[in-house]
């Protein structure tokens, strides 16, 4: 279980890795937290002729709070974000979906912005990252672009990233104040990558109605997707496969139920707030 | 008894908990090749072609064989290491050896079968020139199931097997046929325990350097003395020149209770080379290319009473074994003779099959056939109960054996070909104190109660009975060494275990001193002329009988040749503190230095007239037969209904282990045997497709229990039955662990779920498993058919949005 050789580099700042990228085209690949690319280079499933590693630009090591918006640079691991408490308390799926990534090793070394790279469905950010409307702000030698969430997840572990392109930052726009919302998923054990995943973001009117409701479903698809904020309706939208952990089925109806147990939580939690 | 009963910490941890210790990968031999297989991508296939030229040209790369390249060198392994003995004929046991291939010579039979062996100056040379040995296959169709793997015009695994069946066996005892058909009441069952693995912490590996005519042999083994013999054997050289080492070694589990292809051919290579050799498994490897464990499928009847007394069981039940089952008694025939566990039911009938398919061989793993059996029976009996509408605590309980009924002879052999006799008593009350300790009765007034609240809580319960410390033998040498240390050689050597410490522990009382300050050495065959190994809950009590029989001598020895340094009588001394003493005038004695010189040979000697110079006694220990642990596991659940998914909440064990040495190895020993158990309950599955393609090759698919799944867990010894099969009164207990969680768990998923009446009789216990078998007993949403409300936890409240 070694990996097939490769050339490493190890550029200090963005505009030597996006030449770098640029130069190597479809044979070089980012190497951030390494804890998705890492086992894929032993197994030698991914075979890269060159690593950039990302890990000496420590300019991309940030998050902050942008008013409304939760920034993460690329080099943001996991961790950082669980540590912060501002942003946990401003958005409760968020704080849901942390500690169900891997375990705490895991979160330390694994970026945000990876995660969302490297589009794994049952993942949570990227779950969270169509709930949330978030863009991914991504540099080129031809420039930057934004691309929003939904349109970023192209398939199962593929995005819309093109060969020379990095993600700079994500930008994830935190629901509003008094806006409830929840992340729940049933795994095999903890910290597994889920057999299914919801989260529910839901605003309430001063009269207790509710005014919006988003759901986002991750897991069931080759892409997390954005769902009608209904449990029967919402598993109706995905097309769940078997695979060794459980059937098709089964992953429908969990749909079904998570769904509706992530929009009741979110929605109590809103009630909550507005008290 | 100064330390024998005492929690002493482990004497052998610091360098395994400090990264110091020397596994095989450690080692650092100048000159040390590496080799990477290149392993078979089918289940069956015929080989046509293998062109290793552009493998050779590649970087690093010394040398590369195949199977036609060793074809006249290196034979294949024939395993009949488990021939039946006397007194198993009423068995009927007819056992074919297992055969077992060095490198695949014109057909593989399984993915990840040896086909080719690349040896490279490191293992990434190595890996990157396996990828260019190219071979063509003509695929086969492959046997997958058993039950048609035994069938004429099934694909054959290995012609000398007829019908693909390797051993099989069948017991009677009294008559089960006439009990069913006269029956008032009577059940059958399909019962599966799924393929797993035990999935050491560290995967096999071994190091082959040669001096001269000497191959040193460093091999993550079980069993260093079969596998020097073997190695041996399928190369052609005396025994002696090969020299079987262990060194640290991070688990074992049964799954290196075997000789593998790998340890004979890098010994040959490293004999062919004259260098250092050495392969490393790689998990993946270790996932296809060591071997699996348990898949059985059972068909049982039960026949009872309205009282629920069990009057006969039938059962008859094939295992998977791949290509092949080199243990068929230990793996197979321990179903029979645990089956009936601490019940007594007079009638009992068995036939098994151990059935070859192209898939990874089967080995006993830690519980060897015992998990399986203790998941059909306690199955059974909640069955029983479920069917008669009482309480499964009720049912248990008016099956057990009395006290009155001990010893109490199961009426059949045991697999070393004496009877079964259970030298333990003490069941009832073993069980009742686990109900109270588990808090049977308060759940039971609660249960309906929590339900109402939409918590599922359940208990389950389970029973076993372990026979342990199996022989044929093993062997104890103890030492005074010129420095007045006490060394003890034994030959079961520990891989985890605390080895170490128990046997320094039975030592140091024998000679008065502390267990810091005896040395303990294993795992090596140069060390004892005869050995057998570590596995089947035996070490203690086979090499623990063996070493303090030797220390027995040993005692009797040098007190006779101080009682001649002294002029005394031996009776008249007594040791301690390293010193040979006069009983009563402490000041006057020798110390064990002393005596090692008055023993050693010339004309300093100073021994006993007809005494041999030496202060060595060695023992061989053949137990009588063996002697039998039991136990009562309860655990307590709660189960989501909706998602399947099941919590763990806390885990009750009471066992007898006889004396115990060391409780605080033994506690350690219990609680990773549940979490194995555990493991094996709701999340171990290796899996073949219809391909023959394993599916489940990392750990991401082959999900092993973390200490995020590890429920509180209660253990309390019993220790009602010291064992008189043996001087130290010990049971073993290595192995104890994972017999009963699969039925504890699963009669408590479906405890937790009584009204709907489910059954669990298939592993693992998946959530969609769970929900399966909820949608199976006809529970159409949260209504039971009979009416009763299975409440779904945060769904039953509708907020404003959700109607
Ligand atoms: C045992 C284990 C359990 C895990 N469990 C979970 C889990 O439950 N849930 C979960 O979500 N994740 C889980 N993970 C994955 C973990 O969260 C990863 O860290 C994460 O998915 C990838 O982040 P990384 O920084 O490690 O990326 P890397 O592994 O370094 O890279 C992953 C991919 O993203 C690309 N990439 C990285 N950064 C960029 C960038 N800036 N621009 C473009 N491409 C980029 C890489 O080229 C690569 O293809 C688990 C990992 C392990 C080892």
């Amino acid at each position: 279980m070694k990996p097939a050789p490769f050339e490493y580099h190890a550029p200090t700042d963005l505009g030597e890795a996006v030449r770098l990228l640029a130069a190597l085209g479809e044979h070089g690949r980012l190497l951030a937290g390494g804890q998705s690319l890492m086992p894929m280079l032993n197994l030698r499933l991914a075979r890269p002729e060159a690593i950039v590693d990302l890990n000496r630009i420590t300019a991309l090591a940030y998050h902050r709070l942008d008013d409304e918006t939760l920034v993460i640079g690329a080099l943001c691991r996991q961790r950082e974000i669980e540590r912060d408490q501002e942003v946990l308390a401003r958005c409760a799926a968020i704080a849901d979906a942390i500690p169900l990534i891997g375990h705490i090793g895991i979160r330390n070394r694994g970026t945000v912005v990876g995660s969302l790279a490297h589009a794994d469905p049952s993942a949570e950010w990227p779950v969270l990252a169509v709930l949330l409307d978030a863009t991914l702000e991504v540099e080129g030698v031809a420039g930057r672009r934004s691309i929003a969430a939904q349109d970023f997840f192209k398939g199962l572990f593929a995005t819309d990233l093109r060969p020379g392109e990095l993600v700079v930052e994500a930008r994830f726009p935190l629901p509003p104040a008094g806006a409830g919302s929840a992340f729940i998923e049933v795994a095999r054990r903890h910290g597994d990558f889920a057999l299914g995943a919801a989260a529910a973001v839901v605003e309430l009117a001063a009269d207790g109605s509710v005014t919006a409701a988003r759901l986002a479903l991750g897991g069931f698809d080759s892409v997390p997707v954005r769902a009608t904020p209904d449990p029967a309706a919402a598993a109706a939208d995905v097309h769940p496969v078997d695979d060794v952990h459980a059937p098709a089925g089964y992953r429908r109806k969990l749909a079904e139920t998570l769904a509706r147990r992530a929009l009741h939580l979110a929605e109590q939690r809103a009630r909550k707030a507005g008290r | 008894m100064t330390w024998v009963g005492q929690r002493v910490a482990r004497k052998e941890d610091l360098p395994l908990v400090t990264g110091t210790g020397t596994y095989v990968p450690d080692f650092n031999l100048p000159g040390t090749l590496e080799v990477a297989f290149v392993r078979s991508p089918l289940a069956h296939a015929r080989i046509l072609n293998i062109d290793t030229a552009e493998a050779l040209s590649a970087e690093g790369v010394v040398a590369i064989y195949t199977g036609p390249d060793i074809r006249d060198q290196v034979h294949a392994l024939v395993l009949d290491q488990e021939a039946a003995p006397p007194g198993l004929e009423t068995a009927a046991p007819e056992i074919h050896p297992a055969t077992i291939e060095i490198l695949a010579d014109a057909e593989v039979r399984h993915v990840g079968q040896a086909v080719a062996a690349v040896v490279a100056d490191s293992r990434y040379h190595a890996e990157d020139a396996a990828e260019l040995v190219r071979i063509d296959y003509d695929e086969l169709r492959a046997a997958l199931d058993p039950e048609q793997a035994r069938l004429p015009g099934a694909p054959i695994v290995f012609d000398n097997v007829p019908n693909n069946v390797q051993a099989r066996y069948r017991i009677r005892v009294g008559d089960a046929d006439a009990a069913l058909d006269g029956a008032e009441h009577r059940l059958a069952m399909k019962i599966r325990s799924q393929r797993v693995m035990a999935a050491p912490m560290e995967t096999r590996g071994v190091l082959a350097s040669t001096v001269g005519e000497e191959t040193t042999v460093w091999s993550s083994t079980q069993i260093p003395w079969a596998v020097r013999n073997s190695i041996a054997g399928a190369i052609g050289v005396p025994q002696r020149q090969i020299r079987v080492q262990i060194p640290h070694m991070g688990g074992g589990f049964g799954q290196k209770v075997n000789v593998y292809p790998e340890e004979v051919l890098v010994t040959y290579i490293s004999r062919v080379l004259h260098r250092p050799v050495r392969w490393v498994e790689d998990r993946v490897e270790n996932m296809i290319a060591s071997g699996h464990a348990r898949d059985q499928l059972h068909n049982v009847e039960a026949a009872f009473d309205s009282e629920g007394h069990i009057t006969a069981i039938r059962d008859r039940f094939v295992l998977d074994s791949g290509v092949a089952c080199p243990y068929p008694l230990s793996s197979a025939y321990n179903v029979a003779s645990h089956f009936r566990s601490m019940y007594r039911i007079a009638n009992f009938s068995i036939d098994a099959e151990c059935v070859l398919t192209h898939k990874m061989f089967n080995l006993p793993y830690r519980g060897a056939g015992r998990p399986e059996a203790a998941f059909v029976m306690d199955r059974v009996i909640n069955a029983v109960a479920q069917e008669l509408s009482l309480d499964p605590a009720e049912v248990i309980m008016r099956n057990l054996i009395a006290d009155e009924e001990q010893p109490y002879r199961m009426g059949m052999p045991y697999r070393d070909g004496h009877e079964v006799v259970y030298d333990a008593s003490g069941f009832p009350a073993a069980f009742e104190r686990l109900l109270e300790l588990i808090g049977y009765a308060e759940h039971r007034r609660t249960q309906a109660q929590l339900r109402a609240q939409g918590v599922h809580r359940g208990i389950g319960l389970g029973t076993y009975v372990e026979g342990t410390g199996v022989g044929p033998f093993e062997s104890g040498q103890v030492h005074v060494d010129a420095q007045g240390h006490v060394v003890v050689y034994s030959g079961c050597a520990p891989h985890g275990q605390g080895l170490d410490t128990t046997m320094s522990q039975v030592v140091a009382d024998a000679f008065g001193i502390t267990p810091e300050e005896v040395v303990f050495r294993a795992g090596d065959t140069a060390l004892l002329p005869y050995g057998v190994g570590t596995f089947a809950s035996r070490s203690v009590v086979t090499a623990g009988a063996a070493i303090i029989e030797s220390s027995n001598r040993l005692l009797k020895r040098i007190k006779a040749i101080a009682g001649e340094m002294l002029e005394m009588a031996p009776e008249d001394l007594e040791v301690g503190a390293g010193r040979v003493r006069v009983r009563g005038v402490p000041s006057r004695g020798v110390s064990f230095k002393e005596v090692y010189r008055a023993a050693s040979p010339g004309p300093g000697a100073r021994l006993p007239e007809g005494m041999d110079p030496g202060t060595s006694e060695s023992f061989y220990w053949v137990p009588p037969t063996v002697t039998w642990g039991f136990g009562v596991v309860g655990a307590v659940v709660d189960v989501d209904p909706e998602t399947g998914v099941v919590d763990v909440r806390k885990v009750v064990m009471l066992h007898d282990c006889g004396r115990v040495i060391n409780p605080l190895i033994v506690e350690g020993q219990i609680e990773g045997g549940l979490v194995q158990g555990i493991g094996a309950t709701l999340y171990e599955h290796v899996i073949y497709d219809e391909s023959g393609q394993p599916r489940a090759t990392t750990f991401l698919d082959y999900l092993l229990p973390t200490s995020a799944e590890v429920p509180e867990i209660v253990q309390e010894h019993l220790e009602g039955t010291p064992s008189e099969r043996n001087p130290l009164g010990v049971k073993g207990v290595g192995e104890s662990g994972p017999i009963s969680p699969p039925a504890a768990i699963a009669n408590a998923i479906i405890d937790a779920l009584s009204p709907l009446k489910i059954q669990l009789n298939e592993l693992p216990l998946s959530p969609a498993t769970v929900v399966a078998a909820i949608e199976r007993a006809g529970a159409e949403g949260p209504l039971h058919p009979t009416g009763v409300k299975i409440g779904f936890p945060a769904s039953n409240q509708s907020g404003g949005f959700l109607r």
